[in-house]
């Protein structure tokens, strides 16, 4: 069986002499003599079914260059899809900054030799305190799933109590996770919404008791509606003595209100609009902010970068906050939840989009996506059947459309709006039986009002 | 003029980047632009008005963020001056990165992953065939690397692979009606391999090594082994760099009490080729494929940690997988327990861009190459070993001249602190001096000052050497100039941070803001 990889580019010491030689230094005669503590019996003695290795890298490129070429995107296709990750704009300098080579490859340094990596970490954390109005940030989470199983995790410990409540209408991934998560120690219980898709008051203040340790809303929620009354939730929450945890969309904060305004205790969200892009879903990354006070703090699984001086006067350093708390400390099992390697690089990039759009930027994106959000309600309701943002309360960049009355299912629309080269919105018939035939929409600071009025022409003209 | 010296064998003269950078707020001017913004068109605010009016009073933002604001060119020279003072693995020989597998992240991958930008991941599946074929065919090879029969892809990194383990093996005792409740763990697996399936519910057992062999006695194990455990978590090699050849009787007793047998193989470059899960017995396992499938750690994250399973436990894996029907792949949810699967760990279908990184990096190695990748990096660290035992006073655990080695080792440089008062941690410091870096150890430390080394079959013999002789001459320096090295860093981008301040709630400043509210004189 022929084995080994002479002169490969990526391992210089395949090089056959240089290997003999190390081999010769060790006094071993082949690189069988490398894993003797392998017994026999756990010896792989198979072969790989795997292809052998394309000839050159100009060939693998091509090879896989033709296969991603054959996919479509939301550059090839006009995109109205959203549902948890969305297309906005990316600046430049967000891919020319994160794919610098340091930053890209660096993972677990010190201040000393990755001060870039603290000090970016420790204004991406300082930079979205600013949006969401908070105090303090975390390095960022796997994704927005995971930064609310989190957050009703902090709320459960902090408050010694096992009940969350979350709501009716919720993403079924993100609720699969979050449940998933806090089996051990916490028990869910769904709120239900009002027609208009906000939480609903009365059922709130009848699922709330001395044993809920928090209330999760969303705003905007998953189907695209804003939660207007935020601040009666949060009273609620707050009178049962449990805490207000708060799931936000932070591309909408340039223009609505941070949550602590109405109440929040822990917020949290989804950094993939601040700069990133979809990646097929790769591009998420989760946030979770709360205020300055130690038992919020004492709550954090993720690490916390804070800023201190150095022995030479002048000098930013930076180090953990409270590393203790993390599994890399000295508790491991004994931690708050575990760390490990998560979605650094894209808290590094929501950090540089946060700083590029500044405060005007962040104002405008926000009302480009209500305006043109508005724009494709009001087009999309001129055609018969079509009954646009159906729930009927405010919203901000999604919303729900009902084609119930067209007499076509999503799935039939979807297919046509394909061959057209669109993305219709995501069907959601499935996850909301109540709804019928309907899709969450999308629509954001990248459709020109051209691209509206194209989605709104075909469907007038396959629904006429 | 005369030859220059250049005899050194290390890099004296080495001076990291430092810019004394300002934190970004300090760089605010207001009316600053980074970018501009697409405003709504004409008609369309003609038709619906500034759109914000429509919020209720109380939902509209009454001050902007107090973001900083910028120009675009002075943004990009803050985050390059940050960039240059960061030495990521691109940069630096980096062997200090011990459990890490901190190899060569080929530029090719990256340009490649490009074209994934702006994917959907709910767009139909008749436009993403590409992206869907690669990872089948990234499950396909995972497989055949590891024995198992079914990967997921939906970790969004180890730790969380780890907790996806966990949360299998609870989702298949509750499917048997079996209550189990013990994970057994040893003590030099990762932290996560205990902290993560505690999440779960899980009382964590650890075994302790021997203080012979560094690895968990077997009889010590059967003797824990009992109707509760529902899981035996464990990585081998562990962070020793130890592999424990008795693995396949540890599994075998584990079976036999009716627990189940979860690989972590976060230092899966140790056996790439020359010992799967599969025949030591293992029932799941996970590899990094931003660690040996060689994706980059970008300071953390985004990650995989690829999991497979063996086929009882199919049905339990997060959905959806992707399959192939002979013409075209599509998403499948028809394998999944709908009542005890685990459904979700992370949305949608994990990190695209580093399963794309992970293929491309097999592809370009065929199987002879991820063989040779596997003893090229034990043969970097068994020769980095035997450099490194030469240094006076660096040792390593359990060395009986037997004890080989595989991809990484912990060393000890106690006898070093014993006669000079300088500790691991300082000699780490100074490393950086060097334009180097090592990692220490998890905490707590259970081997006294710990330098833990993982070379990977990325550098040369040359960087190799290099990175010795940079240890032995810091070494040296402990005995004659111990001042010297308790001070470092001396030529590093900062000098030592006073960390009074991060276990202290009134002292802490974990944003800018906080920081500009205490520390306000």
């Amino acid at each position: 069986m022929k084995r080994g990889f002479p002169n490969h580019p990526y391992i210089p010491n395949s090089v056959p002499e240089v290997e003999k030689e190390m081999l010769d230094f060790l006094g071993m005669k082949s690189l069988d003599d490398l894993h003797k503590n392998v017994p026999d019996a756990l010896m792989f003695k198979g072969e790989m079914n795997i292809p052998e290795a394309f000839g050159s890298e100009y060939e693998m490129r091509r090879y896989v260059e033709e296969l991603l070429d054959r996919d479509g995107d939301g550059k090839k296709y006009l995109n109205f899809l959203g549902a948890g990750c969305w297309q906005h704009y990316v600046p430049a300098i967000c891919d020319e900054v994160n794919s610098r080579g340091e930053f890209l490859t660096a993972y677990g340094g010190e201040p000393y030799n990755e001060l870039g990596r603290f000090q970016t970490q420790f204004e991406y954390q300082s930079l979205v305190a600013e949006l969401v109005g908070m105090d303090v940030v975390n390095v960022p989470a796997i994704d927005w799933a995971q930064a609310s199983a989190t957050t009703c995790a902090m709320a459960q410990r902090k408050t010694g109590r096992k009940q969350i409540i979350l709501p009716e209408i919720l993403d079924p991934q993100k609720r699969s996770i979050i449940e998933n998560f806090g089996r051990a120690t916490t028990e869910f219980v769904t709120v239900a919404c009002t027609e208009d898709g906000q939480i609903d008051l009365e059922d709130l203040k009848k699922k709330v008791g001395k044993d809920t340790a928090g209330v999760y809303f969303e705003n905007p929620n998953y189907l695209g509606v804003i939660e207007t009354r935020g601040e009666e939730i949060s009273r609620i929450a707050h009178e049962a003595g449990a805490e207000s945890l708060v799931g936000v969309d932070p591309i909408t904060l340039g223009v609505m209100a941070p949550p602590p305004e109405y109440g929040a205790d822990i917020v949290c969200g989804e950094l993939q609009p601040l700069g990133i892009h979809m990646n097929y879903g790769g591009g998420l990354a989760g946030f979770m902010a709360t205020r300055d006070e130690e038992d919020y703090v004492n709550e954090y699984p993720s690490r916390l970068f804070g800023i201190a001086p150095t022995t030479h006067p002048g000098e930013y350093g930076f180090g953990d906050v409270a590393y203790d708390r993390t599994s890399f400390g000295n508790l491991r099992d004994g931690a708050k939840e575990y760390v490990g390697t998560q979605a650094a690089l894209w808290g590094l990039t929501a950090g540089v989009y946060l700083a590029t759009m500044g405060p005007a930027g962040m104002e405008e994106v926000g009302q480009t996506c209500m305006q043109n959000a508005r724009y494709a309600v009001q087009k999309l309701n001129g055609i018969k059947g079509i009954k646009a943002n159906s729930l009927g309360g405010q919203y901000f960049k999604e919303f729900v459309v009902d084609f119930n009355a067209t007499g076509k299912t999503v799935a039939e629309i979807q297919k046509i709006l394909l061959s057209e080269g669109i993305f219709g919105g995501k069907d959601i018939s499935g996850e909301f039986p109540r709804l019928g035939q309907s899709a969450l929409y999308c629509v954001t600071e990248i459709h020109t009002q051209r691209d509206i009025d194209r989605l709104v022409n075909v469907l007038a003209r396959v629904l006429a | 003029m005369k030859r220059i010296d250049r005899s050194s064998k290390v890099r004296t003269h080495f001076h990291q980047a430092k810019w004394d950078e300002p934190i970004i707020f300090e760089l605010s001017t207001p009316g600053e632009r980074g970018v501009s913004v697409p405003k709504a068109g004409q008609a369309v605010a003609a038709a619906v008005g500034d759109g914000v009016s429509d919020l209720p009073a109380a939902l509209r933002r009454k001050e902007r963020p107090a973001l900083p604001e910028i120009s675009q060119n002075r943004l990009l020279r803050h985050y390059l001056r940050l960039s240059q003072m960061t030495l990521g693995a691109d940069v630096n020989i980096e062997i200090g990165q011990g459990t890490c597998t901190m190899k060569y992240s080929p530029k090719v991958n990256e340009q490649l992953a490009k074209k994934l930008w702006e994917m959907h991941p709910l767009q139909d599946e008749d436009t993403a065939q590409g992206i869907l074929q690669i990872f089948y065919e990234t499950d396909q090879y995972m497989r055949e690397i590891s024995g198992l029969d079914k990967f997921t892809f939906q970790p969004g990194g180890g730790s969380q692979a780890i907790f996806l383990m966990a949360s299998l093996v609870r989702a298949y005792f509750e499917s048997r009606g079996e209550d189990r409740n013990e994970v057994i763990t040893t003590l030099y697996s990762h932290p996560s391999d205990a902290a993560a399936p505690a999440v779960t519910g899980y009382k964590i057992v650890y075994l302790q090594p021997d203080p012979e062999t560094g690895l968990p006695d077997p009889e010590a194990f059967k003797a824990v082994c009992t109707d509760k455990t529902a899981a035996f978590m464990v990585a081998n090699p562990e962070d020793t760099g130890l592999y424990n050849g008795q693995i396949g009787e540890l599994v075998k007793h584990a079976h036999s009490v009716g627990a189940l047998c979860c690989y972590d193989q976060a230092n899966g470059n140790a056996v790439l080729g020359v010992a799967r899960a599969k025949e030591a017995g293992f029932d799941m396992c996970h590899f990094n494929l931003h660690k040996t499938f060689s994706s980059p750690h970008g300071c953390s994250g985004p990650a995989c940690g690829a999991t497979g399973v063996v086929e009882k436990l199919i049905p339990f894996l997060p959905v959806p997988s992707v399959e192939y029907d002979g013409k075209k792949y599509y998403l499948d949810y028809g394998f999944a327990d709908t009542k005890y699967g685990v459904t979700k760990v992370r949305e949608f279908m994990g990190v695209a861009p580093v399963v794309l990184k992970a293929y491309c990096w097999i592809r370009m190695l065929g199987p002879n190459g991820l063989w040779q990748a596997t003893k090229t990096a034990v043969l970097n660290n068994n020769y980095l070993f035997k450099r490194m035992m030469s240094i006076p006073g660096i040792s390593a655990y359990y060395e009986d001249g037997n004890n080989q080695r595989v991809e990484q080792c912990r060393y000890t440089m106690e006898q070093v602190t014993k006669d000079t008062g300088v500790t691991s941690g300082d000699v780490q410091r100074r490393m950086m001096d060097f334009g180097m870096h090592f990692w220490t150890s998890h905490h707590p430390y259970y081997l006294p000052e710990p330098i833990t080394l993982e070379p990977t079959e990325s550098p040369s013999r040359k960087d190799i050497d290099e990175y010795a002789d940079t240890v032995a001459h810091i070494i040296k320096e402990c005995y004659e100039d111990p001042e010297t090295v308790k001070t470092a860093p001396h030529r590093s981008t900062i000098h030592q941070v006073d960390e009074r301040w991060m276990d202290d709630p009134e002292g802490w400043a974990i944003t800018w803001k906080i920081y500009n509210r205490k520390y306000n004189d």
